[in-house]
């Protein structure tokens, strides 16, 4: 049984090392600048993990056969144990696992804790089951009011947000229920849900925030790659959560002020 | 160490007074494991109609029919809610604890034995109020088994968000009172009813363990519970605890001024120390395997006693791991997230020290040892998940994905059950009198190590490539086709997995009856369950108290008689 074990543990081990190693399955293609810093973490975080998982399933499959009983070694080790193994592992763990998390914290303290750059592209989306829409504040670079109780989910787009037309900030405002956005210019984005909580997921994006109803949280991001992005809600709001699905487009600045100066100009 | 003579009482007769409202801690524990045992089979059943759905999600399934989105989401809701609180918190602590922790400690019952049973039918009427959710109008809920609000909150936002949601939160505030009772009652008898000689650093590990998962339950339920209150309030009473103004399908619903992240808080609050109420029992009980299986004393007897009071007391204060996308503070996230970098450490010096005691060994493979190293490594397997989702970047991409599945359900699910049937195969013969059948034995551990890794460690790659957790379809997100195989194979494993388990039951329930008949120490092992009778008399003892001369583990003594000495062997062992 001991070389049954051993074979079934370290079996498994490879198979899934094997398959994380490949890359047969892996994160999505990064196009934004967050991405490539995440994804260095990642690979940094999933070598060192790797190489514990290994060690560690290696070692027991190992041991089990190598000390069963009835193999020739020699008597049990009477021992309770070894305060210096003990401080030794329990030191290299705690560096290991505190260093790797120090290493990670600049790129979330550089994407929450300053607000947008200047001349960041203002978007705001909000989530409601089960949609995403987008508003973009026009010319006045306001956004304009709405109002909970003019919403109307069914005629979509202005009526679903609730828009106050008697506003003058919102008569420019743009909404959509497709995300444009210009390629590396940093997007400032307000979350907003109307219902219950979504989550805002892009996963090319590296990007992911809850919307949640009563709070209008500011994210920003910077989109590096022209192309069509999927959207995926990513928080539990409904029966309808597997298809609350859009689409951004990272378009050229130029493609950027021509979509906005359209959608302006059927509003006129 | 009060005097015990006080909680001794008449064995009952009579069949209710001895087998249903029985006062004895051990019938309590065969009652608490055979609820446990009924919930793990419905929460298996739903998960496998959820994988089902999955892959082919327009079949009609016997019993059930069509499963819709929101059918499946309520099955997810109650997979989730009834595996976390009627297996994993209910079997390891109310059912191995209750009937071995009094054994253990040399008591004869617990401190309460009232409260005991009151706890268990308490527990058991949750049960029945949980599975009503499903026979009411509009269904179980659909928020998921953390219910975040106003989800949760509002009957409109969605089928089975009526009657089966105040249900669903109903039987969860009747389970925290239940496991507040059981919490009290094993810390008192912890505390009060050792035998003499059985000092605090002489009690074996799995009383350690459930000794501190009892404070932990103690903590954490009653916030559960007061959580639980309020949103039946903001649900039926109008009040706006954890709802903000909020328009639902065009609807503007009264509520204003409530905060959603209140609620997660508070779930979460409670609902990371319920992580390690399901895995430190397993944890105790691998300790306890390791060591008697490998002939040899469990390596850092004290290190693994602080190892889990640390995770014990760090489980207090990493809940915001949970919350790192969710609008919460950023900067809290530092602080979290550093936190359960830590708790990682004690439960890495846990699997180095369950190695150390292999090293040097003399390891029998019997039923309950496989179980123990299959314990060690699914343990270690989603341990090391954790480091990923800890750092706030990384969870950007993973939160709410698959892989998250993956890292709870092999670290808190399939360890924990695995911790559950390492226990179940290694007390059977002290419960029942007899031996579960070796053979079988094998044969079930080997298909559900192998099935339970096929089907959790492909979910890791799922979400690396970004499949959102509960999610019904695949077919509305156009990068998600691309992973339908895999899902498939999930799927397939799944299958297996779950009819291995009918080999579990039938030999659990063929072997009460037919198996060979169990001596008072079939393992040879040295704490005091196996100093006593087979199964143990109503007092547990016979009528006189154990005095207790050792610690715990106490194997491979150079210069003693046999290869181990008993905890209440007046022989010595050198001194250490």
């Amino acid at each position: 049984m001991g070389l049954v074990l051993l074979a079934i543990i370290w079996l498994i081990t490879f198979f899934s090392t094997y398959f994380f190693a490949a890359k047969t399955w892996w994160l999505p293609h990064g196009a934004a600048k967050a991405a490539s810093f995440i994804d260095h973490q990642f690979a940094l975080t999933y070598i060192l993990m790797g190489i514990v998982f290994v060690a560690a399933q290696g070692a027991l499959g190992w041991l089990v056969w190598k000390y069963r009983d009835g193999a020739s070694n020699g008597p049990v080790d009477y021992s309770h144990g070894n305060t210096t193994m003990e401080l030794m592992w329990t030191t290299l763990t705690a560096v290991l696992f505190i260093g790797l998390n120090l290493m990670g914290s600049h790129v979330w303290a550089s994407e929450r804790f300053a607000p947008a750059a200047a001349g960041a592209v203002p978007v705001e989306v909000t989530g409601m089951q089960f949609a995403w829409y987008f508003r973009y504040p026009g010319a006045d670079a306001k956004y304009g009011r709405t109002d909970p109780k003019l919403m109307d989910p069914s005629a979509g787009n202005e009526a679903a947000l609730g828009l106050d037309t008697a506003d003058a900030a919102g008569k420019d405002d743009v909404i959509t229920g497709t995300m444009y956005i210009p390629v590396n210019r940093e997007v400032d984005l307000t979350l907003r849900a109307v219902d219950v909580i979504h989550s805002f997921f892009v996963p090319s994006f590296r990007f992911k925030q809850d919307a949640v109803p009563g709070l209008a949280i500011h994210m920003h991001f910077t989109p590096t790659e022209i192309g069509d992005y999927e959207i995926a809600c990513a928080e539990l709001c409904g029966l309808g959560h597997y298809k609350m699905h859009g689409m951004v487009h990272v378009v050229s600045q130029e493609d950027f002020d021509k979509w906005l100066a359209a959608r302006e100009a059927e509003k006129q | 160490m009060v005097a015990q003579d006080a909680h001794a009482h008449a064995a009952p007769q009579g069949f209710i007074r001895k087998y249903i409202f029985s006062l004895d801690h051990k019938v309590i524990g065969i009652q608490y494991i055979l609820l446990a045992l009924t919930a793990v089979f419905v929460g298996m059943f739903l998960s496998l109609l959820m994988r089902i759905h999955m892959i082919w999600p327009t079949a009609v399934l016997p019993l059930v029919g069509e499963i819709k989105p929101e059918t499946y989401l309520s099955l997810l809701t109650m997979h989730g809610t009834i595996m976390v609180f009627f297996v994993l918190t209910t079997a390891p602590q109310g059912g191995f604890g209750n009937y071995f922790l009094p054994i253990q400690i040399g008591a004869p019952d617990m401190a309460f034995p009232v409260l005991n049973m009151l706890s268990f039918w308490t527990t058991f009427v949750a049960f029945v109020v949980m599975l009503a959710a499903f026979f009411v109008t509009g269904g179980a809920p659909l928020h998921g088994w953390t219910g975040y609000a106003p989800l949760s909150a509002l009957q409109s936002a969605g089928p089975g968000e009526q009657l089966g949601a105040d249900l669903w939160i109903t039987s969860i505030a009747i389970f925290c009172i239940a496991s507040l009772m059981g919490a009290l009652n094993f810390i008192t008898t912890t505390l009060d009813l050792r035998a003499k000689g059985m000092t605090m650093m002489r009690m074996p590990l799995t009383v350690w363990a459930w000794f501190i998962t009892a404070i932990l339950g103690l903590l954490a339920f009653g916030v559960l519970l007061s959580a639980g209150i309020l949103l039946l309030l903001d649900r039926n009473l109008g009040t706006s605890f954890y709802v903000p103004l909020v328009v639902v399908n065009g609807q503007v619903m009264g509520h204003k001024g409530g905060s959603p992240l209140l609620w997660q808080h508070l779930f979460w609050f409670f609902g990371h120390p319920e992580v390690y109420i399901a895995i430190l029992p397993g944890m105790g009980v691998a300790s306890q395997l390791l060591s008697t299986f490998a002939r040899k004393p469990i390596f850092g007897y004290k290190a693994m006693v602080y190892a889990i009071m640390a995770i014990g007391i760090l489980g207090f204060v990493v809940w915001g791991h949970h919350m790192f996308m969710s609008g919460m503070s950023p900067y809290s996230a530092f602080a979290f997230s550093i936190m359960t970098m830590a708790i990682g450490v004690p439960s890495a010096i846990k699997t180095f020290n369950w190695l150390g005691t292999i090293y040097k060994s003399r390891v029998r493979f019997h039923t309950p040892m496989l179980y123990a190293i299959g314990f060690v490594s699914l343990f270690v397997s989603g341990g090391l998940s954790g480091p990923f989702l800890a750092q706030p970047v990384l969870d950007i991409p993973l939160h709410d994905t698959a892989f998250v599945v993956a890292h709870f359900h092999l670290i808190m699910g399939v360890a924990a059950i695995f911790g559950m049937f390492a226990a179940t195969y290694y007390w059977f013969p002290k419960m029942f009198g007899r031996m579960m059948n070796e053979r079988w034995g094998r044969i079930h551990f080997v298909l559900t190590l192998i099935g339970t890794y096929s089907i959790f460690m492909p979910m890791h790659y799922l979400g690396m490539a970004a499949q959102p957790r509960r999610y019904s379809q695949f077919t509305e997100v156009a990068y998600l086709s691309n992973l339908m195989p895999l899902n498939r194979f999930i799927t397939y494993a799944a299958f297996i997995t779950i009819g291995a388990q009918f080999i579990f039951v039938i030999n659990l329930f063929w072997s009460m009856f037919k198996g060979p008949k169990a001596s008072d120490n079939p393992w040879e092992a040295t704490t005091l369950e196996w100093t006593t009778a087979t199964p143990p008399p109503h007092d547990n003892f016979g009528g006189h108290t154990p005095v207790v001369y050792h610690g715990p583990y106490e194997y491979g003594v150079p210069g003693a008689p046999k290869d181990y000495v008993m905890q209440t062997d007046p022989a010595g062992v050198a001194a250490h």
